[in-house]
C-alpha cells in the first residue's frame, strides 16, 4: 500500500516530468531528423563510392587484358605482314636479277643478235642483186622481142609495099627509080623489088545471092545497107557533043547496084521452101516427140521420170543458188597453219614468241 | 492493085524503119550529135523500134540507145524511165546472139553512170538473164554480159551482193578460162568489181576457185588482161590476211616481179598495189615479200616510172618498214632511202610527196640507225621545207610533221640536224633541242663541233618560256659548257661588257 502511496504522491511531477520530455522530443525532433538524414546520406555515399571504386578497378584489369591480348595479336600480324613483305622483295630482286640475265641472254641471242641480222641482211641484199639482173635481164628479153617483132612488122609492111610498086622495078634496057645509074649500087628498094611478087588485083566481092533465103521472108534479112563509099567521079572528060546526058549521071546508071523488086527476088518454089522450114522449124521447137493425145486415160500406165538433177544420188549442190559460202570448210580447208612459199628464217620464226618454264614455245 | 504493090508497101516501110535506126545509131556514135538527137525526141522513137518485127532492126534500135545512154546520166535515166529496160530483159533471154549483145550493152552503158541507175537495172530482173547469157556458147554475149555485170557491181556492196546472188561468180570463173583474150579481160575486171567492196565478196570470189586461175594469168603477153588480173588479184588481197595468204599460196611471188618490169604502166601500177596489199597485213607476209627480193624490184620500179604509178610501190616500202625495224633496214640496205627523197623532191603532186614523206617517217622512226640512214641523204630540210611551204596541202603538212617528228626523236646524227637548229619554227625545233640535249653530255667532241658549227649561239638566241620542254633541253645544253663560254655566245654580252668597261673605275 505504502507502494501505491508513494506513486500517488509522485503522479503530479511525473506528469510534468513527462510532459517536459515531451516537449524536448517536440522541440530536438526536425535538427536530429536532419542530422540524422546527413549522417546517413554520407555513410551510404560512402558505400556507394566504394562499390564504384571497386567495379572500376575490376573494369581496368578486364580491359587491360583485353588490350594487352589484341595488341599482341595485331603485332603479331604485323610482324607477319612485314616478314613476307621482306620476303617478298627479296625474292623479287632475285627474280628480277634471274629475269636479267635471261632476257639479256634471249635476246642478244634470237632477236638482237648482231651477227644473224648482219647475215640476214647481207642474204637480202645479194638476194635484191639477183633479183634485179633477173628482173633486168627479163626486161631486155622482152625489150628484145619487142624489137624483133617490130622489126618483122616493118620488113612484113616493106615487102607489102614492094609488091604494090613492082611496077618500078628497072628493066634490063630502062633502070627503075630506085636503081639510078649515078649510083654505084641500087637501092635496097630494088633487090626488094626484085624479089617480090606482084601484087594481084583485088577479087570483086560478089554479092550474095539473095534469091537463095526466102523461107525467112518476113523478117528481111537482105539487109539494105548505106551507100559507105561513093563512087568516084568520073574523071573530066569532055562533054561529048550532041544530045547526050551528062556523063556522071550515065555512069551512075550504069554502075546502079542491081535491084531486084521483090517478085524477082522471089523464087517460083518459095512457098515450098517456106513450108518446109516451117515444119523443121516446128520440129526443132518440139521439146520431145510425143504426140499430145487428148484422153488422159492413155497415159495411165506411164510411169513418171524423175529428172536427172534430182534423182541422182549425188543431189543438186546449191552452192551459188542458195548459199555462196562454203559451209564445209573442214572438207577443204586443213587446220595446218599457213606455210611459206620460200624457206623461212629461224631469227624471225622464234620472234616476239615467250618462253614457258619448260623452255618450249607457247 | 495487085499482090506486088501491097507488099511494095510494106518493103518501103521496112527500109525506112532500117533506114532510120541505122542512122540514129550511127549518128549517136558521135558525143556531138547527142544533143540534137535527145532534143529531137529520139527515145520515145526508138522505144517501139525495140519491139520491132525485124531482128535487125532491134538490134540496131538496142545499140542506138546503148550509145545514147553510154553518153550521159541523164540521157540513161531517160532510158530507165522510158520503161525500156523491162522490154530489154524479156527479150535479153530470147532473142539471137547480136540481140542479146546489143542489150548487154544498153545494160551496162545504162548501169555505168550510178548506183541508183545500176539498182533500176537489178530491179528489173537482169541480172538472172545476164547470169544466163554468161553461160551462152558465143563468146561476144559472154563478154557483154560479163561486162554488164561487172558494171554493175562496181558502185556499191548491195549491188555486188546482189550480182553474186544471182550466182554470177561462178560463171565469170570459167569465163577466165576461154580461150578468147577479150572475155578473159572483161570477166577478170568483173571478179575484181565484185571483190573490192567487203571481204565477204571477196571470199565468194575465193571459194569459185578464182585466184588459181587469175595467178596462172599473170604471165599471159597480153598487158590489158594483166592489168584486171593484177587488180582483180589486189582486190581480192586488201581484205584480210587469210585473202593475202591465199593469194600468196597461189604462188604468185616470184613471177609479179616482172609485171614490174613490164612496158605497160598500169601494169606496173596494178602489180605494185598487189604487193602493197599483201605486205601490209602482217610481217610474216612483208617478210615473205622482203626474201622474195620484192623490195629490190619495187624499188627499181619506182626509179623507173613517174607520177601516179609511183604511189602504190610507195605506200608498199612503207607498210613495209612499219611492221618491224629488220624490215626497214632492209628497206634500206636495198637502196629505197634514196630512191624515196628523189620521188619527195621530184614529184609534183602532193599526194605523192606525202606519201614518200610517210614511208620516209616509217624507215626511220625505229632506231637511231635507222634515222641516220634517212637523216645522212639529207632529206630532212626537204621534209622541213615542204612543212613550211604554205602551198603544201594540210594532209601533205601533217604527214611531213609526224615523219620529221618519228625520224628526229631518234636521230643521233648531229651533222643533219644542225641546219634544222636555223630554220626550223618551235614545234620542230623542240625535238631537234632535245636531240642535242640528250647526245652532247656524253660526246666531247660533238660539242666542240657545236661550238665551232655556231649551233651553241643559236641556242642562246631561242626565245623559250621559262618552264617549257624547250627550255629544260636548252638548260641542259648550257649545263654541258662552261659558263664563259655559254655567257659570251648569249646576245647583249657585247654591251653587258662595255657598261662593265664604263663602269670602271681605274685603278691609279
Amino acid at each position: 500500500m505504502a507502494a501505491w502511496v508513494r506513486l500517488r504522491a509522485g503522479l503530479p511531477t511525473l506528469l510534468q516530468e513527462c510532459f517536459h520530455s515531451n516537449r524536448l522530443v517536440g522541440e530536438y525532433r526536425k535538427t536530429e531528423h536532419a542530422a540524422a538524414v546527413k549522417i546517413q546520406s554520407w555513410f551510404r555515399g560512402c558505400r556507394v563510392r566504394a562499390y564504384i571504386r571497386y567495379l572500376n578497378k575490376m573494369m581496368i584489369v578486364i580491359q587491360k587484358w583485353w588490350r594487352g591480348y589484341r595488341g599482341r595479336k595485331h603485332f603479331r600480324k604485323m610482324l607477319k605482314t612485314a616478314y613476307f613483305i621482306m620476303k617478298m622483295n627479296f625474292y623479287n630482286e632475285m627474280a628480277v636479277r634471274i629475269q636479267k640475265r635471261w632476257r639479256g641472254y634471249y635476246i642478244r641471242k634470237y632477236i638482237h643478235n648482231y651477227y644473224t641480222l648482219k647475215k640476214y641482211l647481207e642474204a637480202v641484199s645479194l638476194n635484191n642483186e639477183i633479183v634485179r639482173k633477173e628482173l633486168e635481164e627479163f626486161a631486155e628479153m622482152k625489150e628484145k622481142e619487142k624489137e624483133k617483132k617490130d622489126l618483122e612488122r616493118k620488113e612484113k609492111k616493106k615487102d607489102h609495099q614492094a609488091r604494090k610498086m613492082h611496077y618500078l622495078l628497072s628493066t634490063e634496057q630502062i633502070p627503075g627509080v630506085f636503081n639510078s645509074p649515078f649510083r654505084a649500087s641500087p637501092d635496097s628498094m630494088e633487090l626488094r623489088l626484085q624479089k617480090a611478087k606482084p601484087l594481084s588485083h583485088k577479087h570483086q566481092q560478089i554479092k550474095e545471092n539473095l534469091t537463095q533465103e526466102t523461107s525467112d521472108f518476113p523478117s528481111c534479112t537482105s539487109s539494105w545497107t548505106f551507100p559507105t563509099v561513093q563512087p568516084l567521079p568520073p574523071i573530066a572528060r569532055q562533054k561529048p557533043q550532041g544530045p547526050f546526058r551528062d556523063t556522071a549521071e550515065v555512069l551512075l546508071q550504069r554502075y546502079k547496084p542491081l535491084e531486084p523488086t521483090l517478085r524477082v527476088a522471089t523464087s517460083i518454089n518459095s512457098l515450098e521452101k517456106a513450108r518446109e522450114e516451117m515444119k523443121r522449124e516446128e520440129w526443132r521447137n518440139r521439146i520431145h516427140d510425143n504426140e499430145f493425145l487428148p484422153f488422159s486415160s492413155c497415159q495411165k500406165n506411164q510411169k513418171y521420170d524423175p529428172l536427172i538433177n534430182s534423182s541422182s544420188k549425188y543431189g543438186q549442190i546449191t552452192y551459188g543458188i542458195k548459199h555462196f559460202r562454203e559451209e564445209h570448210h573442214e572438207k577443204w580447208v586443213a587446220n595446218k597453219d599457213f606455210e611459206t612459199v620460200l624457206p623461212p628464217i629461224d631469227l624471225f620464226d622464234r620472234h616476239g614468241k615467250t618462253y614457258s618454264r619448260a623452255g618450249q614455245i607457247v | 492493085m495487085s499482090q506486088r504493090q501491097v507488099l511494095q508497101v510494106f518493103e518501103q516501110y521496112q527500109r525506112a524503119r532500117t533506114q532510120f535506126v541505122q542512122t540514129v545509131a550511127e549518128l549517136a556514135a558521135r558525143p556531138q550529135n547527142i544533143e540534137t538527137l535527145q532534143n529531137a525526141g529520139v527515145m520515145s522513137l526508138l522505144r517501139p523500134l525495140l519491139l520491132d518485127v525485124v531482128p535487125t532492126i532491134q538490134q540496131t534500135a538496142a545499140l542506138a540507145l546503148g550509145r545514147l545512154a553510154n553518153y550521159n546520166d541523164d540521157l540513161a535515166e531517160a532510158v530507165v524511165k522510158g520503161d525500156i529496160l523491162p522490154q530489154l530483159v524479156y527479150s535479153l533471154a530470147e532473142q539471137n546472139r547480136f540481140y542479146k549483145k546489143a542489150a548487154a550493152f544498153v545494160l551496162r552503158a545504162v548501169g555505168k553512170h550510178s548506183p541508183q541507175l545500176a539498182q533500176a537495172i537489178v530491179d528489173c530482173g537482169a541480172l538472172d538473164t545476164l547470169v544466163i547469157c554468161l553461160e551462152d556458147f558465143d563468146p561476144g554475149v559472154k563478154e557483154a554480159a560479163s561486162w554488164a555485170l561487172g558494171y554493175i557491181a562496181r558502185h556499191n556492196s548491195e549491188l555486188s551482193q546482189a550480182v553474186v546472188d544471182a550466182g554470177a561468180v561462178p560463171l565469170l570463173v570459167l569465163c577466165i578460162l576461154e580461150p578468147e583474150i577479150a572475155l578473159k579481160r572483161i570477166a577478170a575486171s568483173a571478179l575484181s568489181d565484185i571483190s573490192k567492196h567487203s571481204p565477204e565478196l571477196a571470199q565468194t570470189v575465193v571459194d569459185a576457185g578464182a585466184i588459181a586461175h587469175l595467178a596462172q594469168m599473170i604471165l599471159n603477153p597480153d598487158a590489158k588482161l594483166k592489168r584486171q588480173v593484177l587488180s582483180a588479184l589486189s582486190q581480192i588481197a586488201k581484205h584480210s590476211v587469210d585473202l593475202a595468204e591465199m593469194v600468196v599460196e597461189a604462188e604468185i611471188f616470184p613471177v609479179v616481179l616482172t609485171c614490174l618490169k613490164d612496158s605497160d604502166e598500169y601494169v606496173k601500177k596494178n602489180a605494185a598495189t598487189l604487193i602493197r596489199e599483201i605486205a601490209k597485213h602482217t610481217p610474216e607476209l612483208s617478210q615473205l615479200i622482203v626474201n622474195a627480193g620484192g623490195i629490190a624490184a619495187v624499188i627499181d620500179c619506182i626509179g623507173n616510172c613517174k607520177g601516179n604509178v609511183r604511189l602504190p610501190g610507195i605506200m608498199m616500202l612503207g607498210y613495209v618498214a612499219a611492221h618491224s625495224e629488220n624490215l626497214a633496214m632492209a628497206v634500206i640496205i636495198s637502196k629505197g632511202v634514196p630512191q624515196l627523197s628523189i620521188c619527195l623532191s621530184e614529184e609534183q603532186e602532193d599526194h605523192i610527196k606525202a606519201a614518200a614523206a610517210w614511208a620516209l617517217g616509217q624507215i626511220g622512226r625505229h632506231t637511231p640507225e635507222h634515222a641516220r640512214a634517212v637523216a645522212v641523204i639529207n632529206v630532212l630540210p626537204v621534209l622541213l621545207s615542204l612543212y613550211m611551204e604554205t602551198e603544201s596541202s594540210e594532209d601533205l603538212q601533217v604527214k611531213t610533221k609526224k615523219a620529221l617528228k618519228n625520224i628526229l626523236q631518234k636521230c643521233t646524227y648531229l651533222p643533219a640536224l644542225e641546219p634544222l637548229l636555223h630554220d626550223a619554227p618551235p614545234n620542230i625545233l623542240k625535238y631537234v633541242i632535245g636531240q642535242f640535249s640528250k647526245v652532247l653530255p656524253h660526246d666531247s667532241k660533238a660539242r666542240r663541233l657545236f661550238v665551232t658549227s655556231g649551233g651553241l649561239k643559236k641556242v642562246q638566241e631561242i626565245k623559250a618560256e621559262p618552264g617549257s620542254l624547250l627550255q629544260e633541253y636548252i638548260n641542259t645544253i648550257n649545263n654541258c659548257y662552261p659558263e664563259e663560254i655559254v655567257r659570251y655566245y648569249s646576245p647583249g654580252y657585247s654591251e653587258a661588257l662595255l657598261e662593265r668597261v664604263e663602269n670602271y673605275q681605274p685603278v691609279l
